[in-house]
């Protein structure tokens, strides 16, 4: 079975491993921000149909509420929640990995529940309330969960880390609202935290590393200082 | 992803109608699934109606005793209603075992049920697949077929339907609630809301275009054990090899619906008259017509021993 080609699943991404030319980081982090400034330029939105006779892309505003700070943005109808944070809001803790929603790692918080960004258009999150990795704590003051992984040293690369979290603070919140799970022994009874549990709430993060032990460590640390 | 021109709809009338007046409009209210396969062009719609700000997110008994689930209850909710978790188990427990948390917190009850097919020559457009491009053939029947369906497939498709929740909904006699451009409403039974692949794998329900679904609604509880017993490659977050939704009477007698092997939830009547003669009995009405391939024969014996195991559960926990 052939691939898809790179440049058709990451139409409009600068990260295009397909690309002859190699980009440095600091190099493909300039291109992005500059890519993000032409998109609202308006000789980019008048542009009329595409060669194959598609349709031109459609611009449109749309606020969103990002760690307690109201942004208006102007943007493509096709953007997902994912780049409107990390490619016009630079809020670039939030990772892009599979932008399929199979590895978890663009997980944020909405409304206070945890979901996929990367499965989601920004322009349907007008007025919604979203918190990522910045949102929840700062290098100079961490959220406790951000201080577990690093005293349990819940990661390797660090790149689902942002995810890993954000995905447990919502979990940990739906064991709080009695959500059950696929491990829930009885399913009438009020949801608990276990190990076991919080494994299976967090199946939708995947960690290349196998940092699963130490991310169930410090999260049941986190679970116990809660409880 | 092809450039679309979006709108939140106002009411589900209007969102029905805004779907009808746009070339290729579609309705997008969780979007795990349309996104997905937007990205990848398989779906290209020019015009999205959003549907989220609708309502159509309550659950409310109905005066026949039962329950009248919103379009758009995610399926996070649906699985924590206390109802649905005394009276109708097995769909709280179906709804568990699908996705991830994250894609339960967004997925919605309408759009679980119009999931698209998970088959991997559906997703890769350099394929032939009939359901994808109507008349290029069908690559799975030569190809890697492991998951693929085992009854009610045609020379054209043998993609089976994803849903956990549906088979549920397929055992507890649900029936679909819509809305039509015009203002119409009607209620489908789930049992004739499935259409079989035939030589149109591409058509996949009932649905006229730019019918919205409202609602989904149970009759009363019927009591008995409820199990929802999902067979995977992976402990969790994974889509059935085989799964199985039963309620169980005391006496043996009961129903059930089958997931992983079919189009659609797959259930006869004719299958729940044998119940009390065991899971051979059981899965030989259910699989008479069964064309497997290669790889996927082992489904016939993994559904008898399933159903065996969810019998023998029952008859424990009764």
């Amino acid at each position: 079975m052939r691939a898809i080609p790179q440049t058709r699943r990451h139409e409009g991404n600068a990260l295009d491993t397909n690309n002859p030319l190699t980009i440095s980081r600091r190099g493909f982090l300039k291109l992005t921000a500059v890519s993000a400034t032409v998109a609202v330029t308006p000789p980019f939105v008048a542009r009329a149909a595409t060669p194959d006779g598609g349709r031109a892309p459609v611009m449109q505003k749309v606020v969103l509420q990002v760690n307690g700070k109201e942004s208006t943005l102007a943007l493509d109808t096709r953007t997902t929640l994912l780049d409107a944070l990390r490619e016009h809001m630079h809020l670039t803790g939030t990772k892009k990995g599979c932008d399929h929603g199979q590895c978890g790692a663009c997980t944020v918080l909405v409304d206070g529940r945890r979901i996929n960004s990367c499965l989601t258009l920004a322009v349907m999150h007008q007025g919604s309330k979203v918190t990522t990795i910045e949102g929840l704590g700062t290098p100079e003051k961490l959220h406790p969960l951000q201080a577990a992984f690093v005293k349990h040293d819940g990661y390797q690369c660090g790149y689902c880390t942002p995810g890993q979290i954000c995905s447990a603070v919502g979990a940990l919140d739906e064991i709080h609202r009695d959500v059950p799970s696929h491990a829930t022994a009885d399913i009438t009874a009020k949801a608990a935290f276990s190990t076991t549990e919080l494994r299976e709430r967090m199946s939708g993060n995947i960690c290349r590393c196998g940092a699963y032990s130490n991310i169930v460590e410090a999260v049941s640390e986190f679970a116990g200082s809660q409880a | 992803m092809k450039p679309f021109t979006y709108e939140r709809a106002t009411s589900p009338a209007q969102a029905a109608a805004a779907v009808a007046k746009e070339r290729k409009g579609k309705f997008i209210a969780g979007g795990t699934n349309l996104l997905d396969l937007m990205k990848i062009e398989v779906e290209a719609p020019e015009h999205l109606v959003d549907i989220n700000g609708l309502g159509l997110d309550t659950i409310e008994p109905t005066a026949e005793g039962g329950l009248r689930i919103g379009a758009l209850v995610r399926n996070t909710d649906l699985a924590a209603d206390s109802r649905v978790r005394r009276d109708y188990a097995l769909l709280a427990r179906a709804l568990v075992a699908g996705a991830s948390g994250q894609l339960r917190n967004k997925a919605t009850t309408a759009g679980n049920l119009l999931q698209r097919a998970r088959c991997p020559y559906f997703y890769d457009t350099h394929q032939a697949c009939n359901k994808r491009l109507p008349g290029s053939g069908c690559a799975a029947l030569g190809g890697f077929s492991r998951s693929h369906a085992i009854v009610g497939v045609s020379n054209s498709c043998i993609a089976v339907h994803p849903s956990d929740m549906a088979v549920a909904m397929r055992a507890l006699d649900a029936t679909v609630e819509t809305i039509q451009p015009g203002g119409q409403v009607r209620r489908v039974p789930l049992s004739e809301f499935y259409k079989l692949p035939g030589s149109t794998p591409h058509i996949e329900n009932v649905l006229a275009p730019a019918e919205l679904i409202t609602a989904v609604t149970l009759p009363k509880p019927l009591g008995g054990v409820h199990i929802y017993h999902k067979v995977r490659d992976r402990a969790s977050y994974a889509f059935a090899l085989v799964s199985v939704a039963a309620v169980v009477q005391k006496d043996g007698s009961g129903r059930v619906a089958l997931g992983g092997v079919a189009p659609m939830p797959w259930r006869s009547e004719a299958a729940d008259a044998r119940m009390q003669e065991g899971a051979k009995a059981v899965s030989s009405v259910l699989l008479a017509d069964a064309r497997t391939t290669p790889q996927n024969a082992m489904k016939v014996t993994l559904v008898e021993r399933t159903l065996g195991a969810v019998m023998n559960e029952a008859r424990t926990g009764a």
